[in-house]
């Protein structure tokens, strides 16, 4: 080990890292461990699987994954937008973008379940134009999430957007490249990993949201409960044990799944010479 | 030298911290539930005022509110209350189960089993009663949409569950019956939220639903802030008994050195005093005669039926109906 940095600090940076991901990350998700470790198997196994739970973890993934999905597929185009033109106001729209990070998650909830509900002012005009009801559906936990999950698609791909060698897309156009050929072989593919980390931090943030999702969600079970709010009966019911069991199962998955993304990312920028 | 100065420090600033913990008045804290907020913020003040004129020390009232069962737990995760004044039985026994911070006997240390008042649910309905509900059953017909929390996860809400419950056995006599009648009511009921105060806000702010089942206290308070019209308040003729009770925390007390104070402060609430002031702030008093009589008059004639006697006891109440796969499970299997 003995192997010599040119940069300095090695050590000291090291350090800091281990111990903060020690007791800042580590200790409290080992508790959470051996907190459910109390459960024998059959019974940890009879928690998960019990239907209610189960259809609580459906709600959560499917809102999750279709609200990064459409929060990625916007978010690139705000971030395209602010990068690409000029225009009057771009400065204050640029920080309206961060609101939702600033913003106490309940309040959004209130605000989104007051607007969005069949008396709301966009809520009325779903459910008399389309027939659509938005608030107390799962539609609307898709909605705060899309909310609360935009912000963190834009910040992640503005800079590589920004950073983005417009000598590569000159020499495109020079050889011959159409505009749609520019956009889908020359700069897509190099914004793409930027948009996967948008993406997963979308994802990860919407499973693990609560404080904007039940005031819009309705709560009804099998329908539009999700894994936090599953969590939180569980406790007021004194189940400890059964709280930790559903969080640690929570937590693996959505573990599994940031990793699958972060290979995936791993994977394109490989394959387009990035790495 | 260095070590020694962090040291000296160190004791001084501890020195400090000691002297100000006793120099400070004694303070209480009453772990409490949602809709008592208005109550306990002139009680409080009466409390210490009358502490003062018979004992010359001025103390102290912090007040703790929330769901009635999140308070439980906090008190069972640490939350240091000297005093509790909570929604239902059953969360002080599992405070006094699961953290043994006071006895289990705990209900029999103050007159009328630590229920000083006691409160009921009723409706509350948009003005002129448009769908005109009137008793239990008018919840289940179709077309009324009705604002109830989660019974999993208020105090509130299992009471009205419970209410729906006991009028459905009495009227048709059987408990598949009765769990029929409660599948209907919660298919009436578009928006579970979590709270009573959440439930209150979308019946009322966000203008959902065609009746609001809850606390008789709220719907007064509600009634009262709203002023302009917006709601009625129909009393239907059965209902349940809500008895919510009052206990000491022994082992914080203690260590706090404030049991007197804990003590005189509970006695308070059964003090002629103390019940003028519950039944000011629509609750029932145990002992009526010592309030006003207009406040009493406010209070409709209404038969409660006992949870012991329906159900047979809290424990009983909360493994057949409220535990995971208990009864409210069922009623929304698909």
């Amino acid at each position: 080990m003995r192997q010599s940095y040119i940069m300095p600090g090695f050590r000291p940076t090291l350090g800091f890292t281990l111990v903060y991901l020690g007791l800042v990350v580590l200790i409290p998700l080992s508790t959470l461990v051996f907190k459910s470790l109390s459960l024998s198997w059959d019974d940890y196994v009879h928690i998960i699987t019990s239907n209610r739970v189960m259809a609580s973890f459906r709600v959560s993934f499917s809102t999750s994954l279709l609200a990064a999905l459409i929060a990625s597929f916007f978010g690139f185009i705000i971030a395209w937008t602010f990068v690409r033109y000029h225009f009057f106001g771009k400065r204050i729209l640029d920080a309206l973008i961060d609101l939702p990070f600033a913003l106490p998650t309940a309040v959004a909830g209130i605000v989104l379940a007051t607007i969005y509900q069949p008396n709301g002012y966009i809520g009325q005009l779903l459910i008399n134009t389309f027939g659509i009801k938005v608030a107390y559906t799962p539609t609307g936990i898709v909605i705060a999430l899309i909310f609360i999950s935009m912000p963190f698609v834009v910040r992640t791909v503005q800079p590589v957007l920004q950073e983005f060698d417009s000598t590569m897309e000159e020499a495109a156009s020079t050889l011959g490249a159409t505009k749609l050929q520019i956009f889908t072989k020359v700069i897509f593919p190099n914004v793409f990993p930027a948009l996967l980390t948008g993406f997963s931090l979308a994802f990860a943030r919407g499973v693990g949201e609560y404080g904007s999702v039940i005031f819009i969600a309705g709560n009804i079970p099998y329908v539009s409960e999700i894994v936090p709010l599953m969590i939180i009966t569980k406790l007021e019911q004194y189940e400890y044990a059964g709280a930790t069991a559903i969080a640690l199962t929570l937590l693996v998955i959505s573990f599994v799944l940031l990793l699958i993304i972060n290979l995936l990312q791993l994977w394109v920028r490989k394959r387009s010479g990035q790495l | 030298m260095k070590f020694n100065t962090l040291i000296k420090t160190a004791l001084f600033t501890a020195g400090l911290l000691l002297s100000q913990a006793t120099l400070a008045d004694r303070a209480l804290l009453n772990v409490s539930y949602d809709p008592t907020r208005e109550l306990y913020q002139e009680f409080n003040k009466e409390f210490i005022k009358d502490w003062k004129a018979k004992t010359g020390e001025t103390v102290t009232i912090q007040q703790s509110h929330g769901g009635a069962g999140k308070q439980a737990r906090a008190v069972i995760d640490g939350l240091e209350a000297d005093v509790l004044t909570l929604a239902i039985t059953y969360d002080i026994d599992n405070i006094s189960r699961r953290a043994r911070l006071l006895p289990e006997n705990w209900q029999s240390r103050l007159p009328n089993k630590s229920i000083p008042y006691t409160s009921t649910m009723v409706f509350l309905v948009r003005k002129g009663n448009p769908k005109g509900i009137k008793d239990w059953d008018d919840l289940v017909k179709e077309g009324v949409a009705v604002i109830t929390p989660n019974p999993k996860t208020s105090g509130g809400a299992r009471y009205n569950y419970l209410a729906a419950w006991a009028f459905a056995e009495k009227k048709y006599g059987s408990k598949d019956a009765a769990k029929d009648f409660v599948r209907k009511l919660y298919k009436n009921v578009p928006v579970l939220d979590s709270g009573a105060r959440g439930a209150t806000t979308t019946f009322l702010q966000r203008e959902i639903g065609d009746v609001l089942l809850t606390w008789e206290n709220e719907a007064y308070l509600a009634l009262k802030e709203l002023g302009d019209g917006k709601v009625d308040i129909i009393v239907p003729p059965t209902s349940i008994l809500a008895e919510t009770p009052v206990a000491i925390v022994d082992k914080v007390v203690d260590k706090h050195g404030t049991r007197d104070l804990a003590e005189a402060y509970l006695n308070f609430l059964y003090s002629p005093t103390g019940q003028k002031l519950a039944a000011k702030h629509f609750y029932r008093p145990s002992e009526p005669k010592y309030a006003d009589a207009a406040d009493i008059a406010r209070f409709p004639k209404i038969e409660r039926f006992k949870v012991d006697d329906v159900f047979g006891g809290w424990d009983n109440v909360q493994k057949v109906h409220f535990d995971d796969e208990g009864i409210f499970d069922q009623i929304y299997a698909p």
